[in-house]
């Protein structure tokens, strides 16, 4: 057992699902408890989908428990392929359910005969071995791998596109910031005079992926999901394929190079260098930003990084590349990236960690006394206690990175956006020395001497102490409303009662 | 939340556990250790998940070892997701403390003999509602002798034979059995304090059960009626939709009903009939009363159906799940998350208003959405 007050990654079947939605008419069946299904509340909350989450639970109650689930999940799956016609169903159990040890393989099986508008695919995925990421990963891959066997694609008889093209695999529900990014990704990508061949999985029909081997490059943004899908499709199809992550203004110059050399390898010939110039130091103001007056107070300024490996990377590059702050340390939660992120960051900071312990990381953030912090939503809230601006970079997220105005952290409109987000965490220039002048932001104290109006009127003390438990942004409208009363009332001594009378009578 | 100060831990099961390498008393006592070293808590209460049910970890048998041997109490509750809702996780809990509580210390027994035996409240509740449910019981002479639960585990109410409960909220029937058939409680049957209607109803049968007649209790019922009346104003007429998935929705369809509103269908997870027979039948007269059908109860509802019937019925608001919310509204259907009515102080006369705060709040946002200025941005007008 392990005790987790709190958990950076969500179980595998969060990850299958996410898959599974983000496809254009795919349905998931979940076997599972009451309550494992808020994946559908998590997506329609957070990225506020106006479509009801394609997700079913099939659920397991105490019958299930004695006899077992005999034909429900089998009928399950064929009610939805009657009601809502996908094109592919997928049936995951979740950690309670896998326990159960039913063959949920022969149940697709058997469904699989009696349904008429959809596959049925059973996610193929270890719910005690791998997190959410992983199982996202294998479920992507699974599916591709399933539609190009069923189309029986033959790697000899591929007919790339006309012109150069790449598919972009990694557009998942409830990923960061990622709707923006994979804006901003196709249009580094039409920059370059490439064309878009497919976007995976994101309103992706099962049914288009046929096309996939079509692409001349695969793209990998973020390489906790999609690597699989790039590994095997550079195995079976001999496709090319990019992990780099094209953020920050480095990020990006080393991602376009590898493009170009991948070009010229299929014998395109493709010169992308004035165009890395170009938009470096003449349209990217990031670049720029960091020359000018304004970042000299980040001079000696220290921070630390924590989040997924390929943000915690990225960014720990930037901040010590590109804007010159000393990151103390950095780190991630993904395990599994251990060697990868260690390779990737081991020169840009002081140490690394690897770790799930949020507390830990807490603790070392304490230790360290950063000027910032840039990490999850964990971290936000940990420096919010400890008094240290935090900026956010990574999953676990929060509907504050869901924004609605163009915030991507890809491309050189993320890079822009990158240096304001660093930039805006900290404390600087004349700011700095204002709060010294004046002692700091704090001037609480001098603001509660003006929340009583009256002095006539008196507070019983269990009055007082039920003030005590409002929130303080109410308080001050609270006590005016209720001394308000009192006095029309002509009551001298405001006493509990008096408080809720108040409330009744006054309540907006 | 969780992100607060956190009062709410995982033991997160690996695979030694599930195939039984390891041993549940020792994981168990790592962890609790550790518990009790971080954050010293008065009570450490287990709740056994789905998971611990099928690999039947034997949580019950294990505690009373436990706890001796740390020095904490151990209260095991086996809320999971076997269970309907997700309010009864509450009532599971409740239930597993009412089974601890202690009996008093035994006096004089003359003294003890005459007096009216006690009253004790259940169901948990923020200390404001705590207070106003308190005054107003006191007003009718009634002095309440604890609650289940209190702030504090050392604080719990004792508890004897024969003495009176009554519960404060529709979710909480596995208690009130546990209070009546282990604890030998008499258990009072009442309709539950949401809404004035519903508060009268409660403390009029609370008078009745002590041989009281409730005073004063029309004219506040009415004062309630009439400080809601800006509310009520808006909801004559309307309907709305209960999806059903927080057990309130019985006493908060006669609230609404008595406030005016058709209600299309009242959906619940899990009806238990003998626990809210007071609230089913006070339901009854209120429709009676207001000449209005009784509205139609689908236990454990079929969503995909629900959504079917909304379709069809228009109604006016659909109280739902936050998973069901936006895709409705932007279908042109008003709704109102459930889970708000669970955390919000809804209980007592005064409380009233901030039902009906929430009640409203989607019909009188969506209703002045059409005064806004977008909804005309293409006409000539606005470049004129």
């Amino acid at each position: 057992m392990k005790l987790a007050y709190w958990m950076y990654n969500g179980p595998a079947h969060i990850g299958t699902l996410r898959i599974a939605s983000s496809f254009k008419n795919v349905h998931a069946v979940m076997h599972a408890p009451l309550g494992d299904d808020y994946y559908n509340v998590m997506r329609s909350m957070l990225e506020r989908k106006r479509d009801f989450t394609p997700v079913t639970t099939s659920i397991v109650d105490r019958h299930v428990l004695t006899r077992g689930s005999q034909d429900k999940v089998i009928n399950n799956i064929i009610r939805k392929d009657r009601e809502e016609s996908p094109d592919l169903i997928i049936l995951t159990p979740t950690c309670t359910s896998s326990i159960l040890q039913e063959d949920l393989q022969n149940f697709v099986k058997r469904a699989a005969i009696d349904t008429i508008h959809a596959d049925v695919l059973l996610a193929d995925v270890n719910h005690y071995r791998v997190n959410e990421f992983q199982a996202a990963d294998r479920t992507l891959n699974q599916i591709v791998q399933f539609y190009l066997k069923k189309h029986k694609i033959d790697p000899s008889q591929i007919k790339k596109t006309q012109n150069p093209s790449v598919n972009i695999i990694g557009a998942v529900d409830l990923a960061f910031h990622n709707q923006h990014d994979m804006l901003e990704l196709k249009r580094l990508i039409t920059e370059l005079g490439l064309e878009v061949n497919l976007v995976l999985p994101q309103n992706c029909a099962v049914e288009e992926l046929q096309k996939l081997p079509n692409a001349w490059i695969n793209i990998v943004p973020y390489r906790e999901i999609g690597l699989s899908v790039a590994k095997s499709l550079k195995d079976n199809f001999d496709m090319p394929f990019i992990s780099t992550t094209p953020m920050g203004i480095c990020g990006i110059a080393t991602f376009i190079n590898e493009i170009q050399e991948v070009l010229q390898n299929q014998g395109y010939d493709v010169d992308y260098k004035s165009y890395i110039d170009q938009q470096t130091r003449f349209i990217s103001q990031s670049a720029w930003f960091s020359k000018s007056i304004d970042c000299q107070n980040l001079t000696g300024k220290r921070v630390v990084v924590f989040g997924d490996a390929t943000h915690a990377a990225a960014m720990t590059k930037i901040l010590s590349q590109e804007m010159g702050i000393k990151v103390v340390w950095s780190g991630t939660y993904s395990l599994n990236e251990k060697d990868w992120f260690t390779e990737q960051v081991k020169d840009y900071c002081d140490e690394i960690l690897i770790t799930q312990d949020h507390n830990l990381v807490g603790d070392l953030i304490a230790k360290a006394e950063p000027a910032a912090i840039f990490g999850t939503q964990m971290e936000r809230h940990c420096g919010k206690r400890l008094n240290i601006p935090c900026g956010v970079i990574s999953t676990p997220v929060h509907i504050q990175n869901f924004p609605l105005s163009y915030r991507p952290f890809l491309g050189y409109e993320g890079a822009n956006q990158i240096a304001d987000l660093i930039y805006n965490s900290f404390t600087l220039g004349m700011e700095d020395h204002l709060l010294e002048i004046f002692g700091g932001h704090d001037t609480r104290e001098v603001l509660s001497h003006g929340i009583s109006v009256n002095t006539e009127t008196n507070w019983s003390k269990e009055a007082t102490k039920e003030l005590e438990k409002i929130p303080g942004f109410v308080r001050g409208k609270i006590v005016r409303n209720t001394e308000k009363f009192a006095k029309e009332n002509d009551i001298s001594l405001i006493t509990l009662e008096v408080l809720y009378s108040a409330k009744e009578a006054l309540n907006t | 939340m969780v992100f607060a100060e956190p009062r709410y831990a995982m033991a997160e099961l690996e695979e030694g556990d599930i195939s039984a390498q390891l041993n549940d008393y020792t994981e168990l006592k790592r962890l609790c250790s550790k518990i009790k070293q971080d954050r010293n808590p008065s009570v450490i209460v287990w709740i056994g998940t789905c998971t611990t049910e099928i690999i039947k970890i034997d949580l019950e048998g294990l505690a009373p070892k436990l706890e001796k041997e740390i020095g904490v109490p151990i209260v095991v509750a086996r809320a999971n997701g076997l269970d309907y809702a997700f309010t009864q996780g509450e009532d599971t809990v409740l239930a597993a403390l009412a089974q601890r509580l202690k009996n008093p210390e035994p006096q004089g027994v003359s003294a003890s003999s005459v007096e009216a035996p006690n009253l004790i409240l259940f169901g948990s509740a923020p200390s404001s509602i705590v207070n106003q449910l308190t005054l107003e019981l006191k007003k009718q002479d009634i002095t309440i002798n604890g609650w289940l639960p209190s702030p504090r585990y050392d604080e719990l109410p004792t508890i004897s034979e024969n003495d009176f409960v009554c519960g404060i909220s529709p979710y909480l029937s596995r208690t009130a059995t546990t209070l009546m058939r282990r604890r030998k409680c008499k258990l009072i049957n009442a309709p539950f304090p949401i809404g004035p209607d519903g508060t009268k109803a409660w403390i009029e049968k609370i008078c009745s059960a002590y041989n009281k007649t409730a005073v004063g209790l029309e004219e506040r019922e009415e004062v309630a009626w009439k400080n809601l009346e800006k509310y009520t104003d808006v909801l004559k007429g309307k309907s709305v939709f209960f999806m059903g998935d927080n057990l309130l929705e019985i006493a908060l369809a006669r609230f609404l009903i008595n406030c005016g509103m058709i209600v299309n269908e009242n959906g619940i997870q899990y009806l238990d009939k003998r626990y809210q027979g007071a609230e089913l039948a006070l339901l009854e007269k209120v429709c009676k009363e207001k000449v209005v059908m009784l509205p139609t109860i689908v236990e454990k509802p079929d969503n995909y159906n629900q959504l079917h019937r909304i379709n069809k019925l228009k109604p006016d608001l659909v109280i739902t799940g936050m998973a069901n919310a936006n895709p409705l509204e932007a279908r042109g259907i008003n709704t109102k998350w459930s889970v708000e009515f669970t955390f919000a102080q809804i209980h007592g006369f005064t409380n009233a208003q901030d039902i009906l705060e929430l009640v409203t709040r989607p019909l009188r946002r969506n209703g002045s959405l059409d005064k806004l200025g977008w909804t005309n941005y293409n006409t000539n007008k606005t470049f004129t």
